[in-house]
């Protein structure tokens, strides 16, 4: 695993524009994935991780739009692209393997000539040979029989056409796959085989993932790095173990405690309150209302995001202080 | 009143409920200024004015040239061969029209309602008997029973009333098989399940948990069927099979057919009922258009 | 009347097409001992349909569906608005619930005007708001509201405020946290256990998430295909499952604990399925079993107790042992006097 950065976001902002005003979807959002690594993205409902994840592909579309910011993809920023430039990168540095995914699969096209679909699109020189050849080895990477191929994705079970999906995602071998909950819709057992699958072809090809979800338990498993959002920002990205052992963000903290355990069986913590809209953000910090920490400069003004340990990036007044401290 | 501000609101954004809407006022405020003006008994009816008038402001025989000094009536809309005064026609006509539109519809949304819900919601042997009777009654065609049973009625018969009634006979099929289908999918909804878990009785669901909910279809329906009265009634009079002595526009129409208005000249007699005719289509369209995206929830939630 | 609030005897459900949802399950729930059930399987195990047979929405094709002694489908006008107050439940969507006409305070002011709950609005409304507080919320943020105007989470602990309002003897919660996020899951368990424990309520958790099956639950059921494949004590079951199908659901489950690696602590071995394996005939696991044997292809195993614990398995590698007598896996949840008496 390089150093590289293959993807570099920094202080991107999105918004929608309603009736109803202006709805902040991403707010000054940072983040780094390194080539090959394993990212995930937590966030509830009302947090702009799905948004985010359109954002990188270029799909925010009106009443939205990329309202600062950069997105950087091996150095080059796609927001800056024309339509014809983004389409080109779409597919080929990065894909997606969406949410029920099972239900984006054409049901009148076979399931090779649904992996060459997008290589046609993108003109990439080869002849059809070829790129069956492509589709078949897609295929076999996601640990399904070359035969497959030919068969209707009715023919399929949920987890083989799941397993479709991500052979089309990574049929043009990309540098960047971003799984929107892929298995949400899989039973427990057909979840592990085809995150597992997964996680086997991303070493293979040397890409970088970033898992989108809120199921803790899959980020526990999957991931090295969490990034955590709230209320359309970042509140806190870290390598898993400190994530999970030594949160620094208030929200992470009682997103931990409130996980479900084998030793704490009949104890609940929930986290009270509900998360604010969009449209309509508190004052200061995002999460001040429900923030049983909450001091002072909280409510007035928003935290900025800083690496205060060595690789964990917090937005938190708790601990501006504490680096200012330590580096005077 | 939170609630008129925000349907106001709305009315902005879906322009084609707004213009029907625009266009049905401005028809109910001519049909009631109307009959503040004319005498319903008499300008609609022959005999009222001179024959084969053109539009004027201020008629006067020929034969009185005193009649500058004394009332000169006006004849906005003008006359036609037998002396009809085509504003009053237009007046009593558009009312006589909506008339049977309404009854129709009514009678028709009111059956089709009836039988939709209960034969989905309770289903069984009743639903199918239900179902079987409107897919028969819809494969025969609509215009061909009316016809045969207006005119083995009589052209002397047939009134206004007379008509409404005959069309309401056709007019059920549509909304019984849409409002079943509704009712269908609603059965299914969770919070019918909720309601049951309540202790709420099977009717007791059906008009107070599902039919608020349908207000949307049940308006959609109500417009659908009574453009379906007015086309049909339209038909049925252009045939000659409509209340011949009543000043309806369709009537109108058949005499301006019968009469040859628009070769010999007349083609105000003409203009006057196609143009309202054609504004009540207008009107009834947008109407339906607007209610469409009213029956889709979603899109009124994005407010 | 009989002690068993719910009892299920030979239920078997077939759909027309011939599926068949649920084989041959008895179990049985006891008033005395209010306790939470969980029913565990994934889609296609039947979970979803005990559930509406406990509410009496589905009739079972064979086997009878008692409340208190009493049939549920042969019940008179009385005893039926008996059993509709005294078996409540809670659905997965917390929006569906809501007829999205009505203010949400519809969904409370109708069960107590249907049960005749309170006598005058005033009371109707206190006790409202007693529910509502009791779950965490605050009247005055939610009621007159419509539903589109509340959170999930909000709208899901109404939904548990109403069960609670209508003080009933049952709950069936089917998958009531699935559609809510993750820091309010915890939030809405604790409503459940509190409505076991402070009011006596026996909820029948039906859900296919085993961790807050475990977090929430005294005993657990796990069905696989209409069948019942281990029953008992949920922390015998979780923390040390005998039964193969349920080896291979807690060793797949992907815990939140960073020293649990995904299907390494419990030997998790994948099978294709045999799909030449009869499933109408034998052990429904049989196609996909890593110990099936032959006798397991011809018949189902009965439900064995493969060590001193409260919990019983149903799988042939058990059958030197004791089996459940009556096949009756209620018994189980009446005490524990059961296993210490034998």
């Amino acid at each position: 695993m390089s150093n590289d950065l293959v993807l570099d976001i920094n202080d991107l902002d999105v918004q929608y524009y309603t009736d109803a005003g202006i709805v902040y979807a991403n707010n000054k959002i940072n983040l780094e994935l390194k080539a090959g690594e394993r990212l995930g993205l937590v966030g509830e409902s009302g947090s702009g991780k799905s948004t985010l994840a359109l954002a990188i592909l270029g799909m925010i579309k009106p009443p939205g739009g990329i309202a600062g910011g950069e997105i950087l993809l091996n150095g080059r920023d796609i927001t800056k692209l024309t339509e014809e430039e983004t389409r080109q990168v779409r597919g080929r540095e990065i894909s997606m393997i969406p949410q029920g995914a099972m239900n984006s699969l054409n049901p009148v096209m076979r399931i090779k000539d649904q992996i060459i679909d997008s290589m046609i699109d993108h003109e990439l020189g080869l002849s059809k040979a070829e790129m069956l050849e492509m589709a078949g080895d897609a295929l076999q990477a996601v640990e399904l029989d070359r035969k497959v191929g030919s068969m209707y994705p009715h023919e399929l079970s949920g987890g083989m056409k799941q397993r479709a999906c991500i052979a089309i995602a990574i049929a043009m071998k990309p540098k960047v796959i971003i799984a929107d909950e892929p298995t949400s819709a899989l039973d427990v057992v057909t979840q592990r085989q085809v995150m597992q699958t997964i996680r086997h072809i991303q070493e293979e090809m040397g890409a970088a993932v970033i898992l989108i979800g809120h199921d803790m338990g899959l980020m526990a498993q999957f991931v090295d790095r969490l990034a955590v959002m709230y209320a359309g920002q970042m509140s806190e990205v870290a390598p898993k173990q400190e994530a999970f052992r030594s949160p620094m963000h208030p929200y992470t903290q009682m997103l931990i405690e409130s996980l479900p355990k084998l030793a704490t069986k009949g104890v609940f913590h929930g986290i009270p309150g509900i998360t604010p809209l969009l449209r309509d953000l508190p004052p200061g910090c995002v999460f001040s209302p429900r923030c049983p920490q909450a001091f002072g400069p909280c409510r007035e003004t928003t935290p900025r995001f800083l690496e205060h340990r060595p690789n964990q990036w917090v937005a938190c007044h708790l601990y501006e202080n504490e680096s200012e401290k330590a580096r005077a | 009143m939170e609630r008129l501000q925000s349907n106001l609101r709305y009315l902005r954004r879906n322009t084609s409920l707004a213009i029907g809407l625009g266009i049905l006022l401005v028809l109910i405020l001519f049909t009631i200024t109307g009959y503040m003006i004319i005498d319903p008994k008499l300008d609609p009816y022959p005999l009222a004015g001179p024959a084969s008038s053109p539009p004027t402001l201020s008629y006067c025989p020929r034969s009185d040239p005193e009649c500058e000094k004394t009332e000169p009536k006006a004849y906005i809309f003008g006359t036609d061969a037998q002396g009809r005064d085509l504003y009053g026609v237009a007046v009593a006509g558009t009312w006589m029209t909506v008339q049977i539109g309404l009854m129709a519809g009514l009678i028709g949304l009111g059956v089709g309602v009836f039988l939709g819900f209960t034969s989905a919601f309770y289903g069984g042997w009743y639903d199918l008997v239900v179902r079987w009777a409107v897919d028969v009654m819809l494969t025969v065609p609509g215009l061909l029973l009316l016809v045969v049973i207006a005119s083995s009625l009589g052209e002397q018969k047939i009134t206004v009333t007379g008509m409404g009634l005959i069309i309401a006979s056709i007019s059920w099929r549509g909304p019984a098989r849409v409002i079943r289908s509704q009712v269908l999918s609603m059965r299914e909804q969770s919070y019918v399940m909720m309601a049951r878990l309540n202790g709420m009785s099977g009717m007791g669901i059906i008009f107070r948990e599902m039919m608020p909910n349908l207000l949307p279809y049940l308006g959609a329906s109500l417009v659908g069927a009574v453009t379906a009265a007015i086309f049909a009634s339209m038909g049925l009079a252009a045939l000659g099979l409509g209340p011949l002595r009543e000043p309806t526009l369709g009537v109108t129409i058949y005499w301006v057919i019968n009469q040859s208005a628009f070769l010999r000249g007349l083609w105000w007699w003409g203009a006057v009922p196609i143009g309202i005719v054609a504004l009540i289509f207008v009107m009834l369209f947008l109407i339906s258009i607007g209610l469409d995206e009213v029956a889709n929830p979603r899109v009124r939630r994005a407010e | 009347m009989s002690n068993l609030l719910l009892d299920l005897k030979n239920v078997t459900k077939q759909f027309k097409g011939g599926t068949v949802a649920l084989d041959d399950i008895s179990f049985s729930i006891d008033a005395d001992n209010p306790s939470i059930i969980a029913v565990a399987g994934e889609s296609g195990s039947g979970k979803t349909t005990l559930g509406l047979m406990a509410l009496g929405f589905l009739t079972a094709s064979s086997g009878s569906v008692l409340y208190r002694g009493k049939d549920i489908t042969k019940m008179n006008g009385r005893e039926r608005t008996d059993f509709r107050k005294e078996v409540q439940a809670v659905f997965q969507d917390p929006f569906a619930v809501y007829n999205p006409f009505y203010k949400v305070d519809h969904i409370m002011e109708v069960p107590i005007a249907n049960f005749k709950m309170a006598s005058n609005k005033k009371d109707a409304r206190e006790m409202m708001e007693q529910a509502l507080i009791s779950v965490g919320l605050r009247p005055e943020e939610t009621l007159g509201r419509f539903p589109h105007q509340m959170s999930g989470g909000q709208r899901q602990r109404m939904a548990l405020a109403r069960a609670l309002l209508l003080r009933p003897k049952l709950l069936i919660a089917d998958e009531p946290v699935s559609m809510v996020d993750a820091s309010l899951r915890a939030t809405i368990l604790e409503a459940l256990d509190k409505l076991n424990k402070e009011f006596g309520i026996t909820v029948l958790y039906i859900t296919h998430d085993l961790t807050t099956a475990y977090h929430v639950s005294d005993y657990i059921l796990i069905l696989y295909r209409g069948s019942i494949m281990e029953a008992g004590d949920v922390e015998s079951i979780i923390r040390d499952p005998q039964h193969p199908y349920t080896q291979l659901l807690i060793g797949s489950i992907p815990w939140p604990d960073l020293d649990r690696v995904w299907g390494e602590d419990i030997a998790v071995i994948d099978i294709e399925e045999d799909t030449s394996v009869e499933s109408k005939v034998g052990c429904k696991f049989a196609g996909r079993c890593p110990h099936v044997m032959d006798k397991c292809k011809v018949s189902p195993p009965p439900l064995f107790w493969p060590d001193d614990n409260n919990r019983v398995a149903s799988c042939y590698l058990f059958e030197d042992k004791e089996i459940l007598p009556g096949n009756d896996v209620g018994t189980l949840f009446q005490s524990k006097k059961v296993a210490a008496a034998r």
